[in-house]
């Protein structure tokens, strides 16, 4: 028999075991470049997709402007739209040539001063105008007529200011308050879009790398050395809370110096919650991948169950509040959802305690749960 | 083959003993018992075999003594350590290497060597040394770099076998290290366990090739979950006693001879072995010839001494099921023209990238022969294959299959070709059945011929049963008959067996041999790659090829005459083969090929499965 047997003190040996497996998924992380680019490439792209093709404003909507009997008045209203940067103005000598263009979609609206505008507007009476805006997209056409709304209870103001005097309109001055001009989507769909990166890395590739060794045999082989559950789930979590955080990193950098969102918040406090949130990604992905036991199931429920609602349902995009009540109810049960209101209030606003704790400790609670779930039922043996 | 290994002193000492085992699974609706009150005791220092049909449990019982799997019954102990309550205890004296050998295919031979020294939690002070030795020892040491992936198959299990050896386990449990191996990688992985064995290592390894089984110490064999017989491999030579038998004459013909032979009740066993067909009587008695000899003019019978594989076979006939694959085709009236060419290659070449995988090769395979594409791992047999079969275009040369142009037509050509992939390649989640409509649907067979092949393929490779499971769920030997079948449901006038008997066990081996006979009795052209050399026996004409080229063709008996030798005077083919490659190449022939698996087949093992042929 003879020969010697190498059982290091425990604890060392765990520490080898533990370090051994880190390093190995390290290495076949380095080896893969899907990971790599789900990690980094991924983030870059969906960050200038959404930081710079994706706007939630109108900006230098065309539209369409018909004066039926021009005059310094209709003039001076004109020249608000033209001013306005939201606006890019087009004349029409008529309605009928103004039509042909919203429906050829070159315009988005139409803004129509009747001939009887000045007249009306002279004698003191409430001069209305037209506005005729292409319902297709109803998102744009809804900020299209709030601005124009807005533009023209601005113009009205000024001329008040102007006579000094005219109680009639002074209701009128209140719209402004529907909407405001100087949000930029931008500044709270790229926080947001912090949670879904860290979704991907978090959830999507843990529950793809974990299946892949039950795909590949390599579980199998694993299990008969004296690796722990503990130290395989362990030698999991730390590289992907690694390269998660690493995401994280990057897209936050991208967001203050490229998109120059506002931090007015902390950075410490991003980080510890990121690493919940990522803890709490990190262990349903797990999860997932203990459940699926193959590649492609994996992928699928990870997409279907974290990085879809994190996209649809975390208030990221789509405001959790205008939701029905049943999916209000639902968006709870989904982690990204307290970590956007996080990213945002903290980005946006600041160290608001009141907005983070409650949040934080629902990330902290899923976490808990997810990983505990994922230990208890990650398999000691075979079948 | 040569007597068995024995390393005296601790001969006595039991390693592992079971007592009352019995495990059970439930796959899909159905109640498998998978081991049945097994008790065995293993005995230290020696190599033990596990062997028996597919689907007899021994991987199960690996699993068990592994502490992967809790036996619903019954009692282990490893080396005085219970696998159900310590298994950390048993991991760290055993050493396991799984079927599908645990590497991880992205890290090179040398991280998956530190892998397993670190979870084996192998000092680092020992660890040059050790390395070294298990790099020389598995002839490694010029890989180190490699990614695991990238190695030939023979190579990856010795890698395999390396990582589990790191930790210098006291009982090394190996399910079945050698197959799907060539003979040289082979030998080369007895000769490292046999080095185990010096040490005081005990192993106890399961195998389909039953020479191996021969060299053990002793032998356990498995059916149906239940022990069958444990013994030393000569033990059941006294019941096979003026059995076995070698009958001379046939010269050419002998695969004929076989076949007539086999389907003789009082004939239990009847192989072909170079020029003679070698038989294993139901009882002590000649077997009497008078009737073949129109057929078979000068026949003569020498009695022989049993041999393990006599044993076996004719232990485990009688218990299995028997499957005759027969005659697999609608029988034709049609005579068969033999000297008719129908695979003609010239000169074809393949380059993936600066890897010239096909040198140059020239070959004709006539109607109705049994031709077979034998070669090391990496040789390009596989490449060879896909070209033929309208795969892959070659790079160079010219392919007519059935007056063809593969070239041009390769849709065309594709039509008269069955194919069966070396890898299981039918859909795990389809039923049986529905395998089988979707390739009837594939190959455009109206609803009419659809329904009648269907059944035929059901009835004839009794399937009947399984129709509705799932194939993934399929024993192996199952799956390869349901694998065969999609094959043949056209009609194929030529047949690619892409090493179809990899991994199965001897019985079903002789099934499928005797429907390859069949086929080509009627007519059908197989081209068939294989590893196990006695298999390549049965080929009419077969090519041996190494690194891209042909190194030998001609019929069986043609090939073993170049090997002669005055110290070999009667060489087996696989003798031959190992002689051929050694000629051209020292002892690593998988090596200047290795790099072909990783370029040609850069996808992962499932992705191949979902892929169908």
């Amino acid at each position: 028999m003879n020969a010697e047997h190498y059982v290091s003190p425990d604890t060392s040996a765990k520490r080898l075991r533990l370090l051994g497996l880190i390093r190995k998924e390290f290495l076949q992380i380095r080896r893969d470049l899907s990971s790599i680019a789900i990690a980094f490439l991924l983030p870059i792209v969906l960050l200038i997709i959404f930081g710079y093709g994706v706007s939630l404003d109108a900006k230098h909507v065309h539209v369409g402007l018909v004066a039926e009997n021009p005059g310094p008045e209709t003039a001076d209203f004109f020249s608000g739209l033209q001013r306005s940067e939201y606006f890019q103005p087009v004349y029409f000598s008529g309605q009928r040539a103004a039509q042909k263009a919203l429906d050829q979609r070159r315009i988005s609206a139409i803004v129509r001063l009747r001939s009887d505008f000045s007249r009306q507007l002279l004698n003191g009476h409430s001069a209305p105008i037209d506005v005729i805006v292409d319902g297709v997209d109803a998102n744009t056409a809804r900020l299209v007529s709030g601005y124009l709304q807005g533009v023209w209870a601005g113009w009205l103001q000024r001329r008040l200011d102007e006579r000094a005097g005219g109680s009639a309109q002074a209701v009128l001055m209140q719209q402004r308050i529907w909407f405001n001009p100087a949000v930029r989507s931008r500044d709270y769909l790229v926080p947001g879009l912090i949670a879904v990166i860290m979704t991907l890395t978090g959830a999507l590739l843990t529950a793809m790398v974990v299946a892949r060794e039950w795909d590949r045999g390599t579980l199998e082989a694993l299990l008969a050395t004296p690796v722990s559950v503990g130290e395989v789930l362990t030698g999991k979590l730390v590289p992907y809370y690694l390269l998660g955080m690493g995401g994280m990193a990057l897209a936050i950098g991208m967001a203050i110096f490229l998109f120059e969102v506002p931090l007015r918040g902390s950075l410490w406090v991003l980080f510890v919650t990121g690493s919940l949130f990522l803890l709490a990604a990190l262990g349903m992905g797990l999860l997932i991948s203990i459940i699926a036991q193959n590649q492609f199931v994996a992928g699928q429920m990870a997409i279907i169950t974290t990085y879809l609602p994190a996209f649809i349902l975390s208030g990221f995009i789509f405001d959790i509040d205008s939701m029905p009540v049943a999916v209000q109810t639902f968006t709870y049960l989904i982690a990204a959802r307290y970590f956007v209101a996080i990213l945002q209030t903290v980005f946006l606003a600041g160290d608001v305690w009141e907005v983070i704790v409650p949040n934080a400790l629902a990330l902290a609670l899923m976490a808990l749960v997810f990983l505990a779930l994922a230990a208890r039922r990650m398999p000691r043996r075979l079948g | 083959m040569t007597g068995m290994l024995d390393s005296a002193a601790n001969n006595s000492i039991v390693a592992v003993a079971a007592t009352g085992l019995g495990k059970h699974f439930t796959v899909g609706q159905r109640q498998i018992t998978a081991l049945e009150s097994i008790t065995l005791s293993i005995r230290a220092g020696v190599v033990s075999a596990l062997i028996g049909p597919d689907g007899a449990g021994k991987t199960t019982l690996l699993r068990l003594l592994a502490g992967l799997l809790v036996p619903d019954h019954g009692v282990i102990s490893v080396f005085g350590l219970d696998p159900v309550t310590q298994p950390d205890a048993v991991h760290c004296i055993t050493g396991y290497m799984p079927q599908r050998f645990g590497l991880y295919e992205d890290l090179t031979v040398q991280e998956n060597l530190d892998l397993y020294a670190d979870l084996h939690g192998v000092p680092s002070r020992l660890r040059p040394a050790r390395f070294h030795e298990l790099l020389e020892m598995t002839k490694l040491s010029a890989f180190q770099g490699r990614l695991a992936g990238k190695l030939s198959g023979g190579m990856k299990q010795k890698l395999g076998l390396a990582c589990t050896l790191v930790a210098q386990p006291r009982l090394l449990l190996l399910d079945e290290p050698t197959v799907g191996v060539d003979p040289v990688s082979r030998r080369e992985l007895w000769l490292i366990i046999e080095r185990m064995v010096a040490t005081g290592t005990t192993v106890l390894m399961s195998t389909a090739y039953l020479d191996e089984a021969e060299r053990c110490h002793e032998i356990f064999m498995l059916h149906a979950g239940k022990l069958l017989r444990q013994g030393a491999p000569g033990a059941d030579h006294s019941i096979l006693a003026g059995r076995c038998f070698e009958i001379h004459g046939a010269e050419s013909f002998t695969r004929r001879l076989q076949s007539r032979l086999a389907e003789r009740p009082n004939i239990v066993d009847a192989v072909i072995q170079g020029d003679t067909v070698r038989v294993v009587t139901a009882r002590p008695q000649t077997p009497k010839l008078d009737d073949l000899a129109a057929e078979f003019p000068s026949l003569s019978v020498t009695p022989v001494p049993p041999r393990f594989e006599d044993g076996f076979i004719a232990l485990l006939k009688p218990l299995v099921e028997q499957v005759n694959l027969g005659s697999a085709l609608s029988p034709s009236t049609e005579a068969v023209d033999r000297e008719d060419v129908v695979i003609e290659v010239r000169e074809v070449e393949r380059w993936f990238g600066d890897f010239h995988a096909v040198k140059r090769i020239s070959f004709d395979v006539k109607r109705g022969e049994v031709f077979g594409l034998l070669g090391a791992n990496g040789a390009g047999k596989t490449t060879t294959f896909r070209m033929l079969c309208g795969l892959l275009p070659p790079s160079r040369g010219q392919l007519r299959v059935t007056g063809v142009d593969l070239r041009s037509a390769a849709a065309k050509a594709r039509r008269r070709i069955g194919y069966m992939s070396q890898k299981f390649s039918l859909y795990g989640a389809l039923s049986v059945r529905q395998n089988l409509e979707f390739f009837a649907s594939a190959y455009r067979l109206d609803s009419r011929l659809r329904r009648i092949r269907l059944d035929w393929a059901l009835e004839r490779f009794q399937l009947t049963t399984y129709a509705e499971s799932s194939s993934g769920d399929l024993p192996l030997g199952h799956k390869q008959r349901l694998a065969l079948a999609c094959a043949l449901l056209h009609e194929p006038e030529i047949l690619f067996l892409d090493e179809p008997t990899s991994g199965v066990d001897p019985l079903m081996r002789r099934a499928f041999w005797s429907a390859i006979n069949a086929l080509a009795e009627q007519g059908v052209t197989v081209l068939v790659t294989t590893h196990f050399m006695e298999e390549a026996e049965y080929c009419d004409r077969l090519v041996i090829m190494a690194a891209g080229s042909l190194l030998a063709a001609g019929r069986p008996q043609e090939i073993r005459a170049q090997a002669r030798s005055p110290d070999q005077p009667n060489p087996s083919l696989e003798d031959a083969f190992i002689r051929l490659l050694h000629n051209i190449a020292g002892s690593d022939v998988g090596a200047p090929q290795a790099g072909l698996k990783g370029g040609l087949q850069g996808r992962s093992p499932q992705q191949s499965e979902q892929t169908p042929s």
